[in-house]
């Protein structure tokens, strides 16, 4: 018996890697390209799955400059990400730094009970957050009677609503904490050490070290919470319905109506490919600025 | 100087366990609350140790509604979504991991690119694809494209691949192992740590999924626990009592499970997030 050529083993291993990777292949045509494709074909025109589609144009797209509502979502969405994404990270960091001075035990405990709530979204997770939140009977305005001050109506008050959905977010921050304590762990103590023999102070360290070795996981947390403002629908939708006068009315929540309720799927569609664009926009903004700030170990291709 | 010391350590870890508090409190108060008769759920200041507890309040909440069915068809939904991103998140990530090809890289890429996209963005032409395949409530939308690999989960398993040595594989090769066979009896034993991370994030995401199980069932026999709680929730807007035990119950199999594998969670998070 011969032994196969090198150019036949070659051949044989790219075989066996498209045939390995064929489900994946497979999904991504038919459930990630193809719908976006059909999704501008469909956003050319006006449908509501009933009567056969019937093009329009760029008329979807027009319809959005005009359309105070989508106006609204754009605003709500962009406003929210404005609160959350800097608490989650900001707090998410300030959270880690205080667990990381504790000994190892009380670390695991701590880290424990920050991260349970994180895994507990969904239906369930919200309507705890409604009763929470009761203007009358509800625990955080008894709190706030304690100390004297009269609670806001929260999830029903236009001014408050979405305040009140950015403060639901915030049980989740033990994630992004757990996040960024798995990163200062990785720093060497060493460095820490050979700081401090070079006579810099905690401030110093921390300005110097800390934080240019933790940049790759704050950009980790910046993309992933990005993403997750873009996709806000289950507290809107279960705690508001997006309102009260569209005060919660989140891009998705917006779609989902056109889309599932009023049965637009061409103009939905045109709506699907803004929230796309805009991603795809601010993915690529954060990717490229990350070139400037974040700091690679061995730097290298 | 050494007094001043301890009392930063005392004030660190008061605010630490402050904060634990503050974020265990949400929970307490909804079992509290499940437990209490009608008349001291509106009280103020409110109690926290109902008097005397309503117990029945679970069983009244879990039998309006057929629960019992809804947890049947999440748990089959679930388990079907899990079985379907072992198998394929495994096979693809091996490959990717393992084996020289051609466009490999590129098309690594277009995974990781695939990985920021929002579920909405592909949502309404979705559907239309599934209603052309009638696929509408069914729960094949919610479990096919399980078994068709996911981002994240291909991405989590590839880097652990890339953690463990060749020499185990290079052993069975020369003993005559095919490739299925590498993988059944070699690696899958190796990366089950990051299996079972697979295994219970897939859990979690699937068990409290809202969306898509929002468009895709609309037959109330078909509905999921997340679906059945908001239907109850619309219906008992005020029976706050009813609504904290149903929830309460939703989540347990989360907490249980948390609890119990909770070191698989954190590696899948330090997965993720340092070499990412």
């Amino acid at each position: 018996m011969q032994t196969p050529s090198p150019g036949r083993a070659r051949r044989r291993e790219a075989v066996t890697f498209y045939l390995l990777i064929s489900p994946w292949l497979v999904g991504l045509l038919t459930f990630t390209l193809l719908p976006i494709a059909v999704s501008l074909g469909i956003s050319f025109t006006r449908w509501d799955m009933l009567s056969p589609p019937e093009l329009v144009g760029l008329r979807n797209y027009a319809r959005l400059l005009d359309d105070r509502l989508f106006w609204q979502s754009l605003s709500v969405t962009a406003r929210y990400t404005l609160m959350y994404v800097p608490t989650e990270l900001v707090g998410g960091l300030l959270l880690a730094l205080l667990m990381n001075q504790v000994d190892a035990r009380g670390i695991r405990l701590l880290r424990t009970l920050y991260y349970m709530p994180s895994v507990l979204s969904g239906v369930a997770f919200v309507v705890v957050w409604m009763w929470l939140f009761h203007p009358e009977a509800g625990l955080i305005n008894a709190g706030l009677a304690l100390v004297g001050v009269q609670g806001p109506r929260w999830l029903v008050d236009p001014h408050t609503a979405l305040t009140a959905l950015w403060m639901m977010s915030l049980w989740g921050l033990g994630r992004t904490a757990v996040i960024y304590l798995a990163g200062l762990r990785g720093i060497p103590r060493e460095l820490y050490e050979a700081a401090a023999m070079d006579g810099a102070g905690a401030w110093r360290s921390f300005v110097g070290l800390t934080l240019p070795l933790l940049t790759p996981t704050i950009f980790f947390n910046l993309v992933l919470s990005i993403i997750a403002t873009f996709q806000t629908f289950t507290s809107a939708f279960v705690a508001t319905n997006g309102g009260p006068l569209d005060a919660t009315l989140f891009l998705v929540l917006y779609l989902y109506r056109k889309a599932f309720q009023e049965f637009q799927m061409g103009y939905a569609s045109a709506l699907a490919w803004v929230l796309f664009a805009l991603v795809l926009a601010f993915t690529l903004l954060v990717v490229r600025s990350g070139r400037w700030w974040v700091y690679y170990e061995g730097e290298s291709p | 100087m050494r007094s001043s010391a301890r009392l930063r350590r005392w004030l660190l870890l008061a605010l630490l366990w402050g904060v634990a508090l503050l974020f265990l409190i949400p929970l307490l108060w909804m079992l509290s609350s499940s437990l209490k008769p009608t008349w001291q759920i509106f009280e103020t200041p409110p109690r926290w140790l109902p008097d005397p507890p309503r117990w029945e309040n679970y069983r009244e909440a879990l039998t309006t509604l057929p629960f019992g069915l809804y947890l049947r068809n999440t748990t089959v939904i679930t388990l079907l979504t899990i079985v379907g991103h072992l198998l394929s998140c495994t096979l693809v990530a091996y490959a990717f991991a393992r084996l020289r090809a051609p466009g490999r890289d590129t098309l690594f890429v277009v995974m990781l690119a695939t990985l920021m996209l929002p579920y909405p963005v592909t949502m309404t032409p979705l559907y239309v694809i599934f209603h052309r395949l009638g696929w509408i409530n069914t729960f094949l939308p919610l479990t096919v494209p399980a078994f068709l690999g996911s981002p994240f989960y291909i991405f989590l398993l590839r880097q652990f691949f890339l953690t463990i040595p060749r020499d185990f594989e290079d052993a069975a090769r020369i003993d005559g192992a095919n490739i299925v066979q590498i993988l059944a009896w070699v690696i899958v034993p190796m990366v089950a740590p990051a299996l079972a991370t697979v295994t219970l994030f897939t859990f979690q995401a699937s068990w409290n999924d809202f969306l898509a199980p929002l468009i895709y069932l609309q037959r109330p026999d078909l509905y999921t626990v997340t679906l059945g709680l908001q239907f109850f929730r619309s219906t008992y807007t005020t029976n706050w009592a009813y609504l904290m035990a149903a929830s309460l119950t939703t989540m347990l199999p989360v907490i249980a499970v948390f609890f119990a594998a909770q070191r698989y969670f954190l590696a899948g998070i330090s997965l993720a997030g340092i070499k990412g």
